[in-house]
């Protein structure tokens, strides 16, 4: 946890600690808080033991869960993209302005995702190729990206989609086992092998650890960001086709504000937010950690910005906890 | 060392900058008004300057932050829980001298700012970390406080949204609340100890270690600050818009960053003066004012700002990169 304090950054020999200590301690914390707030949402209550309901619950984070994976690794590499709710926005309009020319389903689906990529790829463009700063930049075509769909629907909205469209919002492969779900433990389990178990994940890590030192051993570090930077706008153009599918409608507005929600989800699995450290399997068990707070705090009829206090403290105490105990043992 | 810095080139150079964005936004002016000559009209320009004027303050407690290398998410946030709460002494105690709350206001942002700035300063969180954190938690304070319920023009006191209509030396008050503060961020800026702290941790916050300068502590100030005009514009937002809710100001916090950014503020910290964050500001002002003019539909306005802000960063990064070059040689040349 020592990853969290910028004071670490300035040691330079620590590619294994962070990982390790990510791995085994922080998951662990987290797990913890998961199983405290299953048990407390089980108690407070009646209705949310139910295989339906906890079904509906993963409704509240898959999308957003997807987009968290490819943001950990971005994040790791010491960038960030603020932008991605708007890609999803501009995805969803692509998918709703080819629905006008009356293609189906695969080619919807096809439009949506790459239109998520070429957003992610523009990114990474101006990110490595012009050396500019991820947080600016992103900031930059997130007005861009939603203001292009704003341009194209002013106060209207793209309905109408085709009944096969519908399954990957709102399909279900097997019995309360929502076609969502499955996606997004296929997709952690990809993210997974992809961080930790290969090479490219090293670089990831090294990268944000010392950039420089990455550059000088061989590693093509904007090569590999400008990947994940795609990898970050095709998971949003993935989340804009679920998305867009569950509410069989488009509008300018979907999506607004997901950007921090899906950072927050980042922070909270114990992802460094200066680079460097993180675990794919912290990322996931603070997605359930979020799904699970709104969920319960839904079924209790606390309105929805009532629920942002809610994951606002959660964020901050969880990161400051360990952080408080360090200060009073010392 | 910190004396010194005023001396340097890339401030020279950044004084450039501002000279062309002010060119620029004279030239889009001028441009406009060949298509439309009441743009350019002094009543028209005053008008956009008081449209403005809510942007530039927040900008200037926005870059005060963004040059310590921190970024305040939750100044929007600030604006709607502090306008929110005066809003509702008002609308409940209706008897309370207006002036008394226009000073509750920036005090009572501070107290938020301060928490911020404590976050960051005594357990060393990331202020982005924390300031994403406390906007979700202000916005929703601010429904909280208000149970959910608007307070609207009919509740609140005719002094409460006249104030800053009142109309001095051809200006309203909004306008000259802007003017007096930008001056004091001038003076703050340029002439104190603090000012120069805040530039030179944004500079190289291990030299300023070993000046004697607690990093932290000067953290914790420049959020304070930005905390104050958060919670100033709190009331100054809802006598303008007459209008107070847990919407009040969404997505606020990225137009004033992006003020600052295409005013030449760098992100990386220590670069920005007072008239960049200013006329960052005035830049959105001018385009969001041209649109309907030029017949525009508004629709498009997102979408321009965002290609203004990339526009700006490209070019802001290569002036940037010139300065890094030169800092670079006059230290080889210095040892």
């Amino acid at each position: 946890m020592n990853d969290q304090t910028p004071a670490t950054r300035h040691v330079p020999d620590r590619l294994d600690n962070p990982l390790r200590s990510a791995l085994f301690s922080w998951p662990s914390l987290l797990l913890v808080v998961a199983v405290a707030i299953f048990v407390a949402n089980s108690l407070a209550s009646p209705y949310f033991l139910s295989p339906w309901s906890l079904s509906d619950a993963t409704f509240n984070f898959t999308e957003k869960a997807l987009i968290a994976l490819a943001m950990a690794l971005l994040i790791i590499s010491g960038e960030i993209d603020l932008s991605v709710a708007a890609i999803i926005a501009l995805a969803s309009t692509a998918m709703g302005f080819a629905l006008q020319f009356g293609i189906d389903t695969p080619g919807l689906v096809a439009i949506g995702i790459g239109t998520g990529l070429l957003c992610g790829a523009f990114n990474g463009f101006l990110v490595t190729r012009l050396g500019l700063p991820s947080i600016v930049v992103t900031i930059g075509t997130m007005s861009l990206f939603r203001g292009i769909s704003f341009i194209v629907l002013g106060d209207q909205a793209y309905k109408g989609y085709p009944e096969s469209f519908a399954f990957f919002g709102q399909g279900y492969v097997w019995w309360v086992v929502s076609f969502e779900f499955v996606l997004f433990l296929a997709a952690a389990a990809i993210y997974y092998v992809v961080l930790h178990r290969t090479s490219f994940g090293r670089r990831i890590f090294v990268i944000g650890n010392n950039a420089t030192a990455a550059q000088f051993s061989g590693v093509r570090v904007e090569r590999v960001k400008f990947v994940l930077f795609c990898l970050t706008g095709l998971m949003a153009g993935i989340a804009s086709v679920l998305l867009t599918s569950r509410l069989g409608s488009t509008r300018p507005s979907i999506a607004q504000g997901w950007e921090l929600e899906v950072i927050t989800m980042v922070v909270l699995g114990g992802v460094s937010i200066l680079g460097g450290a993180g675990s794919i399997v912290g990322v996931v068990i603070a997605a359930f950690i979020m799904g699970l707070v709104t969920f319960g705090l839904g079924l209790l009829n606390v309105p929805g910005i009532v629920m942002s206090i809610f994951i606002g403290l959660l964020l901050i105490v969880v990161i400051a906890l360990p952080i408080v105990y360090r200060m009073v043992r010392k | 060392m910190t004396q010194t810095l005023s001396t340097l080139a890339p401030l020279r150079l950044l004084k450039l900058r501002e000279f062309w964005l002010a060119i620029s936004i004279a030239v889009m002016i001028g441009a406009i008004a060949t298509r439309a000559p009441s743009f350019a009209a002094p009543a028209n320009l005053a008008d956009i300057f008081n449209n403005t004027a809510i942007l530039m303050i927040l900008a200037l407690g926005q870059m005060v932050v963004i040059l310590t290398r921190s970024i305040d998410l939750s100044i929007a946030a600030n604006v709607a829980l502090s306008g929110m709460v005066i809003a509702l002494c008002n609308a409940s105690m209706p008897w309370i001298p207006v002036p008394l709350l226009i000073l509750a206001a920036p005090l009572l942002g501070l107290a938020l700012g301060a928490i911020n700035g404590f976050l960051v300063w005594k357990l060393d969180i990331p202020a982005i970390v924390v300031t994403l954190g406390t906007l979700t938690i202000y916005r929703g304070t601010t429904f909280l406080v208000a149970g959910g319920q608007w307070v609207n023009a009919a509740e609140m006191t005719p002094d409460f949204i006249s104030i800053t209509r009142i109309q001095l030396l051809g200006l309203p008050l909004l306008s000259w609340f802007a003017v007096v503060i930008a001056a004091a961020f001038y003076v703050v800026m340029t002439r104190t100890p603090i000012g120069r702290s805040i530039y030179a941790i944004g500079v190289n916050p291990t030299a300023s270690v070993y000046a004697g300068i607690d990093v932290g502590r000067t953290k914790f100030i420049a959020f304070c600050i930005s905390g104050l005009v958060a919670g100033l514009c709190g009331y100054l937002w809802v006598s303008r818009y007459v209008i107070a809710s847990s919407e009040t100001a969404v997505g606020y916090e990225l137009q004033v960053i992006a003020a600052c950014v295409i005013g030449g503020v760098s992100i990386a910290g220590g670069v920005g003066t007072v008239g960049s964050a200013l006329l960052g500001a005035l830049f959105l002002g001018v385009i969001n004012s041209a649109l309907p003019v030029i017949g525009v539909s508004p629709f498009w306005q997102m979408a321009i700002s965002g290609a203004a802000i990339i526009l700006a960063v490209v070019l802001n990064a290569r002036a940037g990169r010139k300065t890094g070059r030169i800092i670079l040689k006059r230290a080889e040349a210095v040892s």
